[in-house]
């Protein structure tokens, strides 16, 4: 019997790799952005790319974000396919005109008749004490306004199946990357940062959410950082004979009801975490969605864990208590389960 | 830098003729939708009421602009165009009846009723507008990089109007497709009035074509509407673009004989002032040269009544046309 070979990379390598695969199969593709060039992007994203393809296809741009989004819609409408990089989403403040009326808008503003192929890559998420500018994850902005596909893989398998299918599809699509899931030297070294991820080219579908664990006492929805500590919280529930079934969202728009429904028939029971704000978020809708499909099937009120309404703060102390983690997610488990 | 006046470039009579023949068809095209745009809109004004309703910004005065430039572009070049858009598109070739059917928010329309019309888009021709202010400079630039990268030799225009000069993205934009030598032309139509504020109280210089200098590119000042001198210094853009020498600004010294939008009380200009303004009007010059070059009055009439002829089906097509399913709106969101 042959031994699968199984390649470990990180979740930049994953992506950049994804990036790679697509430029060389389709003439089209190229990529725009800050320090994208010779820097690899600054989350590491697209290591490697201008060594092979050189600046007419790896363009650094100035810091002008209006601008160079703005050009990515406009190649994008003449046929192209560009990957541009937003360095943090929390800059989107400078260019979501760009953004959110023209590469969320013109499509179907043309009656379907102009396509917008590109991809928007931005580094989202906190952790590691860059405080209010640099932390957001700002999942459910995006996720709201209708014309956007928005995506957060979690893994590298799914970073870079996820991406090559967002270079592939005919619609704008909005990729976040969770800086802490990139494996980068100089942050945290966590192990779900590097993952098995195959040398040829695939796909992950860009609406389907993944159950990561099964269960059949509660269900726990998260995305990025939450489902990972889901998963972790899950494991020391599991110690004590509760079972927890974990989804990984991985796709905030369009949001797979149906894998959240059918888990929730099943278990009965629901916490949602999110590393977004509480108020009129991902927590919310996921909620709203368990209501309108699976209210008679809910033993407990739905449980929504997620930073509560404040900026990111800076030391650790106070990040470490507004960001849900682990041990919330376990107690808030435990306390959901003694309800009803 | 200017683009030198004394450069004795002439311009084609056919050239001319196509020019006057353009602007008779967008100013008639303006004067019908001033009428079916108060079509439903009296006694008491509704802007969501009537054959037309919304927001409605006409060009009427501004077609030197359009047709100057559009003069020296082919179907593959690209032409975005802001909130005011309908000199532009009728210069560029956008099909006039769908165009129309759109504005009238009929299925047959480009954008099937979903965009209206400061959301014009015709991929046949490469012409786009839209209705946030300096917005379309970044998408011109794009398409300029398309090109390049497709290994042709076409241009994007970006039309704006003078106050967009003073928005972010004119200054991201120019500063960019000048690092990348883009065959971009900006087209800044100075009618004088951001909505109200006029030029003087809102921009720090005397004209945008002098901006160029902050970029390292060419600028170029067309003074009194001219269609001619447009003409001759969209030549001269059009061909350093095509040839790599990029980006170039042009301002133009136009006139809104109208207001901002139809049914603005035009406070903020003495009454006098559009009167005067339609003394000079550009139609009319452009006649008198051709006149001047020997085409004669039936020719002219001729010409007249081909264009206004055109614009009578266009009205036609968008008044027969249907209105969309309601739940239509729901499709085009994601193309599948």
């Amino acid at each position: 019997m042959k031994t699968a070979k199984k390649r470990m990379l990180s979740g930049n390598k994953a992506m950049a790799e994804a990036i790679s695969q697509e430029m060389e199969r389709d003439s089209n593709v190229f990529v725009l952005g800050e320090d994208i060039g010779k820097y690899g992007g600054i989350f590491g994203s697209t290591q490697g790319l201008i060594e092979t393809y050189g600046p007419e296809r790896v363009l650094d741009t100035p810091i002008s974000e209006t601008a160079f989004i703005g050009a990515a819609i406009g190649a994008a409408a003449e046929g192209m396919r560009p990957v541009a990089e937003l360095m943090f989403v929390d800059f989107f403040g400078v260019c979501m005109d760009q953004i959110y009326n023209h590469m969320a808008k013109i499509p179907y503003m043309s009656g379907g008749n102009v396509k917008l192929p590109m991809v928007l890559m931005t580094a989202v998420g906190g952790g590691y004490n860059d405080a209010a500018q640099h932390s957001q994850t700002l999942y459910a902005t995006f996720a709201h306004l209708p014309g956007m596909k928005v995506v957060a893989p979690s893994t590298p398998y799914d970073l870079k199946g996820m991406m090559t299918s967002a270079i592939r599809d005919d619609n704008p699509v909005v990729f976040m990357f969770h800086k802490s899931l990139q494996g980068l030297g100089w942050m945290d070294q966590l192990d779900e940062a590097v993952g098995n991820v195959p040398e040829e080219a695939y796909t992950v579908p860009l609406d389907k959410a993944a159950v990561v664990r099964e269960g059949k006492d509660v269900t726990i929805v998260g995305i990025q950082m939450m489902t990972h500590y889901a998963v972790q919280a899950a494991e020391k529930l599991a110690d004590e004979g509760i079972e927890a079934e974990v989804i990984d969202l991985r796709s905030l728009a369009p949001i797979d009801k149906d894998t959240i429904l059918t888990s929730l028939k099943k278990t009965g029971r629901l916490l949602v975490v999110d590393e977004d704000y509480l108020s009129y978020g991902m927590t919310a809708e996921i909620a709203a969605i368990a209501a309108e499909g699976a209210l008679y099937d809910l033993e407990a009120p739905v449980r929504r864990l997620a930073v509560p309404d404040v900026p990111l703060p800076y030391s650790s102390v106070l990040e470490d208590f507004v960001i849900p983690g682990k041990e919330k997610i376990y107690q808030e488990v435990k306390s959901l389960l003694e309800e009803g | 830098m200017s683009i030198s006046e004394e450069k004795q470039t002439t311009v084609p009579l056919e050239k001319m003729k196509w020019m006057y023949s353009e602007m008779v068809k967008i100013r008639y095209y303006e004067d019908q939708m001033v009428e079916v745009y108060s079509e439903g809109k009296a006694p008491v004004f509704n802007i969501g009421a009537g054959t037309v309703p919304g927001e409605m910004h006409l060009a009427t005065g501004q077609e030197p602009a359009a047709v100057g430039m559009c003069a020296h572009l082919t179907k593959d070049d690209t032409v975005s165009s802001p909130h005011r858009p309908h000199h532009h598109a009728i210069a560029k070739g956008v099909d006039l009846k769908k165009m129309t059917a759109e504005i009238f928010g009929r299925k047959t329309g480009l954008g099937k009723g979903k965009g209206g019309h400061m959301h014009l888009f015709d991929p046949d021709v490469k012409f786009s507008c839209g209705g946030i202010v300096a917005a379309g400079i970044p998408h011109a630039a794009g398409a300029a990089m398309a090109a390049r990268m497709k290994g042709t030799d076409r241009v994007a225009v970006a039309f704006i109007g003078e106050g967009a000069a003073n928005a972010g993205a004119f200054h991201e934009t120019l500063n960019l497709a000048a690092l990348w030598n883009l065959p971009l032309i900006v087209v800044v139509e100075d009618n004088s009035y951001g909505i109200s504020v006029p030029k003087k109280a809102s921009t720090s210089i005397e004209s945008n074509d002098k901006r160029a200098g902050a970029y390292g590119i060419t600028g170029a000042y067309v003074k009194d509407n001219d269609p001619v001198a447009m003409y001759k210094a969209s030549e001269e853009a059009v061909t350093r673009a095509r040839d790599g020498q990029g980006p170039t600004i042009i301002e133009i010294e136009t006139y809104r004989f109208l207001g901002h939008f139809q049914g603005d009380p035009e406070l903020y200009r003495d009454k006098e002032e559009v009167p005067g303004l339609r003394q000079q009007d550009p139609i009319l010059k452009l006649k008198k040269q051709l006149l001047a070059s020997g085409v004669d009055d039936a020719d002219i009439e001729k010409m007249e009544k081909d264009a206004k002829q055109v614009v009578d089906e266009a009205y036609e097509f968008a008044r027969n046309s249907e209105f969309p399913e309601a739940d239509d709106a729901l499709r085009d969101v994601f193309t599948s």
